[in-house]
């Protein structure tokens, strides 16, 4: 059972990065938009969100139940050590999620849209890049159960260059999902061709943000390189990744919607597992050679157990209920 | 104010916030639902029309709803970590469920909010009323949680260590079944007074009373309805935690001596120093009936409690007033309400009652949260009622009182907002849902 609740862990991390992502990464596109376009991108985003917006941030409610649940000594020292940059994230949710809301909501359309769309913008980037801190610390292995001071303990667990450094990947990744996600729903070719120019610039930019990970694990000795190319998954992945890259550029630029959404998911999930493989079933590195795992800190059985056959059930509702929403979204929209 | 003081006060803001887009997220679909039937049935634009201005408003509810909802699930980790440390396992499952709910709650609301016209009349229609029991269910399950902190089941205990945890039984405590129901009719009857109010005072100042009358109905119903039965559900949960919580029966009622015959105090300011209470009306040995049906029962007092196990008296007596006195207010309007539909008079439009229901649009939500104050500070100083006290739950982690300024900043200014937003969809009412009659 508690295979179950960890695949369940990692596939809902995956969907909580890939939609969420992509829906952080719009309000991302929209903050480098130039001002005559924005509009123009942020209805077009609008409409290829709005339905499944309030299902897209779900995901991350899984996870930290998930986490609660099954791994509370992990979700504990998680939430004691990276306190500070959590209520950041948590602050970036509230004003993202709001602002979107009320933007699109308020009956009366004014200046007033102008402060929202600000909101969205800024605290689109918050939140993935504190998201993405937060992802570093997990293994940045700066956490020290045993600190006896205020910085120790709460401050350089995360304010180090390596999760720094994580915390702008992650960025640039959904600002890469968002713009592969809105070349499918252009409506006119220059739009297209707007977009994927956009595409192209955050694909650089996150190749940039990627090697800085590399940079700043040399510099805080964190043997990255070694996790990701140290093993046969680890290898395959990331060259799957590569590869599907290659191809993808290719696909765009047939204007194949579909393949280049699913090869943009793979890319995803294929850093993700690279990145997790060689730990598991660590999850938190702590300082000096300590760690919290999946498996040894785990919670009691029964409450496993339950865990587990509670996501059993509930996807049976779940899924079938999701895709039907995306499929018909998808639908109407083509015939429209 | 110390951290520990801070991190209740933000657990208890963030709360007492959610607590009025839950209430709202669980019961507008149910309006909704019956004005969606009405235009279904009859096809009248102007049932179309509140349905669509109520699912305006509710969008905003609802994101504000799931913000703030994700918001606790991080907090009860960064201001509660050692409770969550050994609750989790054991009071996790209903959060589990309730998680299947949301989804289910947050898919249906795609398809009824940018449904229409879209889909089959009658498939849209029940995406509505999905969302509104999926609603529900969520809002129970997260109180089986809560009920659980109150009456803690399904775990074993010794020397600081929670083992042979049986999920199953920690869902179903003792407490989640009256107080799941209590909170179902409390969210009617707070939702449905406010939007019965607001709806009354459009009708007063004669603005689109066509429009305004239907939507006042339509609540009022659901929200007289629902005030009649709470206080039979309040005195099922008052019975419910002399047995299973008698320190918090002691302080709602400020019992300060444990006696038999002992009377029902209405009102009255107790004073914590001299363990007395002044300025109350005490009518002798109701206490004792109400608890038991008996006049000679014995009530537990404060007294029978360590001084260290003793929960504030202060608040939670004057919160359980607060709450008891506004369920009886409204109580009498439903009442007359329903007399005067009853009997024809044709009531709904006689100013005074309208006046009436305007003046206590807030009501119901300052009950519910009066209601939750009784609940969680009668609880104190316990977070797992006997096993674990508060301050040995919180986080080590200092300058909390900076996060709760800041938390209280933002959920203040999201409140004017909301309240801003809610304003605007109102006076739009006329140029977006104007029929001529
Ligand atoms: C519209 C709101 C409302 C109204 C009119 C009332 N209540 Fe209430 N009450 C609540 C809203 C509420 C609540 C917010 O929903 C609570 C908090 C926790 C819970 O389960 O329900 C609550 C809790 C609560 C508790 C504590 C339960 C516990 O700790 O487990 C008692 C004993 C009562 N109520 C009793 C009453 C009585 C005797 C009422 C008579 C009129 C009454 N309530 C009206
Ligand atoms: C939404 C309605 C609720 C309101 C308005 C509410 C109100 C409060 C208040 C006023 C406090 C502070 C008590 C004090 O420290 O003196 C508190 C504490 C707390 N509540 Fe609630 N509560 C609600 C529901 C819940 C639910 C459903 C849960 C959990 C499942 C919960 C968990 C907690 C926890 C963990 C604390 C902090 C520990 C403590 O003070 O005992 N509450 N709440
Ligand atoms: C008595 C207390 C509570 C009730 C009745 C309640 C009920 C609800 C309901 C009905 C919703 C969905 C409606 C909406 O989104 O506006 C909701 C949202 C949410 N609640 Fe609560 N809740 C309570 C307390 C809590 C607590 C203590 C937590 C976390 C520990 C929590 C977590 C959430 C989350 C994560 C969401 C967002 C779900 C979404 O995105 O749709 N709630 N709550």
């Amino acid at each position: 059972m508690i295979y179950v609740v960890i695949i369940y862990l990692w596939a809902a991390l995956l969907l909580y990065l890939l939609l969420g992502g992509a829906d952080f990464g719009a309000g991302i596109i929209e903050l480098f938009t130039s001002d005559k376009n924005k509009d123009k991108t942020s209805n077009t985003l609008y409409r290829a969100i709005g339905p499944v917006w309030e299902a897209n941030h779900m995901w991350l409610i899984i996870v930290i139940v998930i986490l609660f649940t099954g791994f509370p000594e992990i979700y504990a020292t998680v939430s004691t050590h990276l306190h500070i940059p959590l209520a950041i994230m948590l602050l970036g949710i509230i004003a993202r999620g709001t602002a979107f809301a009320f933007r699109h909501y308020d009956a009366v359309q004014d200046d007033m849209q102008k402060v929202y769309n600000k909101i969205f913008r800024y605290s689109s980037f918050i939140t993935p890049f504190f998201l993405g801190i937060i992802a570093g610390s997990a293994v940045a292995g700066k956490i020290d159960p045993h600190a006896m001071n205020f910085r120790d303990a709460f401050i350089f667990p995360w304010l180090n260059l390596f999760s720094v450094s994580v915390g702008l990947f992650t960025v640039t990744i959904c600002g890469y999902l968002a713009a592969i996600f809105i070349i499918g729903e252009a409506q006119t070719e220059a739009g297209r061709k707007r977009y994927i120019i956009k595409a192209r610039s955050m694909n650089l930019a996150a190749a940039f943000a990627g090697s800085l990970v590399f940079v700043a694990a040399t510099l805080d000795h964190i043997p990255l390189a070694e996790w990701l190319f140290g093993n046969g998954i680890g290898i395959i992945s990331i060259l799957a990744a590569v590869i599907s890259l290659i191809i993808q550029w290719r696909q765009i630029a047939k204007g194949k919607v579909i393949m280049i959404r699913v090869i943009a998911g793979f890319q995803i999930a294929m850093i993700l597992l690279a990145t997790t493989y060689y730990h598991y079933p660590r999850i938190i590195l702590l300082k000096g050679g300590g760690y919290l795992s999946l498996l040894e800190h785990r919670g009691d059985d029964q409450a496993i157990r339950a865990l587990a056959l509670a996501l059993l059930i509930g996807s049976l509702f779940i899924l079938p209920a999701l895709v039907y929403l995306i499929y018909s979204f998808q639908k109407k929209k083509m015939t429209a | 104010m110390n951290d520990f003081l801070a991190a209740r006060s933000q657990m208890a803001l963030s709360l007492a916030f959610h607590i009025v887009f839950s209430c709202i997220g669980m019961v507008m679909p149910f309006f909704m639902a019956v004005a969606h039937f009405y235009y279904l049935r009859s096809g009248k634009v102007v049932y179309r029309n509140v349905t669509k201005a109520w699912s305006k408003g509710v969008a905003i509810f609802f994101a504000t709803g799931a913000v703030s909802g994700t918001v606790l699930s991080f907090e009860l980790g960064l201001l509660w970590p050692t409770f969550m440390k050994h609750a989790g396992p054991i009071f996790g499952l209903p959060f589990s469920l309730e998680g299947t709910a949301f989804f289910i709650e947050a898919i249906a609301l795609g398809f009824f909010l940018y449904g229409w016209d879209r889909f089959n009349r009658w498939f849209h229609w029940c995406a509505g009323v999905v969302v509104g029991v999926s609603g529900l269910v969520s809002g129970i399950l997260v109180v089986a949680a809560n009920a659980w902190m109150n009456s803690p089941a399904g775990f074993e205990y010794a020397h600081g260590k929670y083992f042979n945890v049986d999920p199953v039984k920690a869902m179903f405590n003792a407490a989640w079944y009256s107080e799941a129901v209590h909170m179902c009719i409390a969210a009617f009857a707070a939702t449905g007074f406010a939007v019965a109010g607001v709806h009354a005072f459009m009708i007063v100042r004669k603005r689109n009373t066509g429009f305004h009358t239907k939507a006042f109905r339509i609540a009022a119903v659901f929200a007289c309805a629902a005030a009649i039965v709470q206080p039979l559900s309040g005195d099922h949960s008052a019975k419910d935690v002399a047995r299973r919580q008698p320190a918090k029966l002691a302080a709602m009622e400020a019992v300060f001596h444990t006696q038999s015959h002992s009377p029902l105090l209405i009102g009255g300011i107790p004073d914590e120093q001299n363990r007395t209470v002044n300025y109350g009306v005490e009518l002798p040995g109701m206490l004792s009936f109400m608890i038991s049906g008996d006049t000679h029962t014995e009530v537990k007092g404060l007294d029978q409690f360590p001084i260290e196990d003793q929960p504030p008296v202060l608040v939670t007596h004057l919160a359980f007033q607060l709450m008891v006195g506004l369920g009886m207010l409204m109580l009498a309007i439903s009442l007359l309400y329903f007399f005067g539909l009853w009997r024809k008079h044709n009531w709904q439009e006689r100013r005074w009652l309208l006046k009436l229901f305007a003046l206590v649009t807030p009501v119901g939500f300052i009950a519910v949260e009066a209601g939750w104050t009784v609940t969680e500070v009668g609880r104190q100083p316990w977070i797992i009622y006997g096993f674990m006290r508060t301050a040995d739950a919180v986080t080590p982690m200092p300058g909390i009182l900076y996060s709760f300024s800041i938390f209280t900043a933002v959920y203040f200014s999201l409140a004017l907002v909301v309240c801003f937003l809610l304003y605007r969809q109102i006076k739009m009412v006329p140029e977006l849902y104007d029929i001529p009659e």
